[in-house]
C-alpha cells in the first residue's frame, strides 16, 4: 500500500485563481491528470504543502481549429481524446499516434496532453520508493549529490520520457502559458534545459494552458515509433517522431527526426533533411536515404543506463525504429511498435 | 487534528457524502469510507489496473485519482453493475459479470473487478469488438494467474448472449460455453 503524503488540495475554477493559488504558496505543485505526479508523490519524490488541481477547469479542455489552420489543444484534453481526434489525426498524425501509445487505456483517459508535455524526467535510480532509494544511496535528482548512471557525472541525465514531446517538436508546436504576470508563449524547441533534475523552461508556478500546432499541408507526413518492454503501460525505451514534407511531385522537400527517452531532452537528429531531400518515397533512392538517416541517428544517439532496458540494445534499436517510422510516415501508416 | 474535507461523490447512481483528508485517493475513499471494497488495491501506483473504475463511462485508475477531483462526475464501481442492470429491467447478473462466471474467467479473482469494468467501457464504445480490440482495451489490466484467454472468451460470450449470436469456439478445443448453460444467468 502506497499512501500519499499529506497536502492541501486546491481546486480553482479559473486559470487566474489557479495561478494565484500557486503564487501564494511556495512549493505548491500543479496536478492535471495525476498519472505522473501522484505516483511520484507516493514515492515521496515531492512533498508539497499544497497541490493545485486543474480538474475543474473546463476551459482548458477541447481541441479547436483556428482560422489560420492551426490546432489549439487545451492542456487538460485527455490523451485518449487527442489520439482519437479526427482533426489531430488528419493534421498532426505523429501527435495522434504518439498519444495513442502512451501508457494504457485507463491512463490515457486520465492523463492530459499538458501533463504529458510537463512530465517529470525518469530514471531507474529516481522512480523508486523512499525505502528503495534510501537503501541504495540517494542520487542528485532527489536527496543526494551523486549520479549512479554516469559515475562522476555533474549533470542529471534522467530521461525525458514524454511521447508527445518529440512529435510536437517535429510539428513546430508551441505552448501557451499562464503566469502570475499574464501570458506567454514558448516554442517546444526552446522548452528544454539539458538538466534531468528539472528539464523545462516552464517554472513550477506557471501553468501550461494550451498547445498550439501550426497548420500542415497536403504534403505533410508524420509518424511515431515507440520501443517498450510490453505493448502497454510502459514508458518509452525509445521514442521516434518523424516528419516528411512532400512537394507537388511527391518528393521530399523537408524532413525532421526527433528521438526521446535518451537523456534530459529529446534529440533532433541533424542532417536529416539533406539526406532525404529530393528523394521520392517508394523508390530505391528514398530507401537508401532512409538507411542513411538511420545510420546518422545511430551515430548521434547514445542511450544511457538511466532507464530500464539494456542501453546497448536501445542504441541498436535506434536505426531500426528510425527506418521503420520514416517508411511508415511515407506510406501514411503508423504508429510503429513491436506488438 | 487532521482537517477533513467534506464533499459529495456520485457513486453507482447514489449521491454520497464523504469526509476525508485532501490527500486521500478515490480508491481509499471507496474502500475505507464508502465500504466499496470491490475495487482492489494492487500496485497502488498505476501499473496493474486492479483499482479500475469508470468515471463518466471511461476506464479510470482510482489509486491515482485524488478523490475530490472527481466531484460531480459519474463514478461506477463493480458494485454498481448489478443494480444498474436490474434498474434497466434486466434479470440475473450483469451480462459481462455473468459471462466471466460462465467462462471461469478468473483464478484468484483479484484482477476481475478491473477487468470487468475495462470490458464494460470497451463494449459501451464497441459492441462487437475483435480480439485485438479486446487486447488493447484490457491492456491496462494485469492478471498474474495468466487467465487472459478465458477473459477474452468471457467478453465474446457476453457479446454473443447480448446479441443472440452463437458463442465463438473456445481455445484448446473446449466446447463453446452456451449462453443458456446457466438458466440463472450466473447470478
Amino acid at each position: 500500500m502506497l499512501r500519499l503524503p499529506q497536502f492541501e488540495l486546491v481546486q480553482p475554477s479559473t486559470v487566474a485563481e489557479a495561478v494565484r493559488a500557486l503564487a501564494e504558496c511556495p512549493g505548491a505543485l500543479v496536478v492535471a491528470g495525476g498519472t505522473d505526479l501522484v505516483p511520484n508523490l507516493k514515492h515521496e519524490l515531492f512533498t508539497p504543502p499544497r497541490v493545485v488541481s486543474l480538474a475543474l477547469l473546463a476551459e482548458l479542455r477541447g481541441i479547436r481549429r483556428e482560422n489560420d489552420g492551426s490546432l489549439v489543444i487545451g492542456a487538460m484534453t485527455p490523451l485518449a481524446e487527442v489520439a482519437e481526434s479526427e482533426l489531430v489525426r488528419a493534421q498532426a498524425p505523429a501527435l495522434a499516434q504518439a498519444c495513442s501509445l502512451i501508457a494504457g487505456p485507463q491512463l490515457r483517459s486520465m492523463g492530459t496532453l499538458g501533463g504529458n508535455v510537463m512530465l517529470d524526467t525518469r530514471c531507474q535510480w529516481y522512480n523508486q520508493t523512499y525505502f528503495w532509494r534510501a537503501a541504495l544511496g540517494f542520487c542528485m535528482k532527489k536527496d543526494g549529490t551523486e549520479c549512479h548512471v554516469v559515475k562522476g557525472g555533474r549533470t542529471c541525465v534522467a530521461a525525458a520520457s514524454n511521447d508527445s514531446a518529440p512529435a510536437l517538436m517535429t510539428l513546430g508546436a508551441s505552448l501557451e502559458i499562464a503566469t502570475a504576470s499574464g501570458k506567454r508563449t514558448l516554442a517546444l524547441d526552446d522548452f528544454w534545459v539539458a538538466d534531468g533534475i528539472y528539464n523545462k523552461q516552464v517554472a513550477r508556478d506557471e501553468i501550461v494552458t494550451a498547445i498550439r500546432v501550426p497548420a500542415t499541408g497536403a504534403g505533410h507526413r508524420g509518424a511515431y515509433g515507440k520501443l517498450r518492454d510490453r505493448g502497454s503501460i510502459d514508458f518509452p525505451l525509445l521514442g521516434v517522431a518523424v516528419r516528411l514534407e512532400l512537394d507537388a511531385q511527391d518528393t521530399v522537400a523537408q524532413a525532421d527526426v526527433v528521438i526521446t527517452a535518451l537523456a534530459a531532452q529529446p534529440k533532433r537528429i541533424t542532417k536529416v533533411a539533406e539526406a532525404l531531400a529530393g528523394t521520392k518515397p517508394g523508390t530505391a533512392a528514398f530507401d537508401a536515404a532512409v538507411e542513411a538517416v538511420g545510420a546518422l541517428a545511430h551515430k548521434q544517439c547514445k542511450p544511457l543506463p538511466n532507464i530500464p532496458g539494456d542501453a546497448d540494445y536501445r542504441r541498436e534499436m535506434v536505426p531500426v525504429y528510425v527506418r521503420r517510422t520514416l517508411q511508415a510516415a511515407a506510406r501514411r501508416e503508423g504508429p510503429v511498435h513491436h506488438v | 487534528m487532521r482537517r477533513m474535507a467534506e464533499y459529495r461523490l456520485e457513486v453507482n447512481g447514489d449521491s454520497l457524502d464523504v469526509s476525508a483528508p485532501d490527500h486521500w485517493t478515490l480508491l481509499e475513499v471507496l474502500r475505507y469510507r464508502l465500504a466499496l471494497t470491490g475495487s482492489k488495491q494492487g500496485c497502488d501506483k498505476g501499473d496493474c489496473g486492479a483499482c479500475t473504475v469508470l468515471v463518466d463511462g471511461k476506464p479510470w485508475l482510482a489509486c491515482l485519482t485524488l478523490a475530490r477531483s472527481v466531484v460531480g462526475r459519474r463514478i461506477t464501481t463493480i458494485e454498481g453493475l448489478l443494480p444498474a442492470h436490474r434498474a434497466n429491467g434486466g434479470s440475473g447478473a450483469d451480462p459481462v459479470q455473468a459471462a466471466f462466471d460462465r467462462c471461469g474467467a478468473l483464478q484468484c479473482g483479484f484482477c476481475q473487478p478491473g477487468m470487468i469494468l475495462s470490458a464494460k467501457a470497451l463494449l459501451a464504445k464497441t459492441p462487437q469488438p475483435t480480439r485485438d480490440e479486446m487486447r488493447e482495451a484490457l491492456s491496462g489490466n494485469l492478471c498474474r494467474c495468466t487467465g487472459y484467454t478465458q477473459i477474452f472468451e468471457a467478453i465474446e460470450s457476453a457479446v454473443a448472449s447480448e446479441l443472440g449470436l452463437k458463442p465463438a469456439a473456445r481455445a484448446w478445443g473446449a466446447p463453446p460455453v452456451s449462453c443458456a448453460a446457466r438458466k440463472d444467468g450466473g447470478a
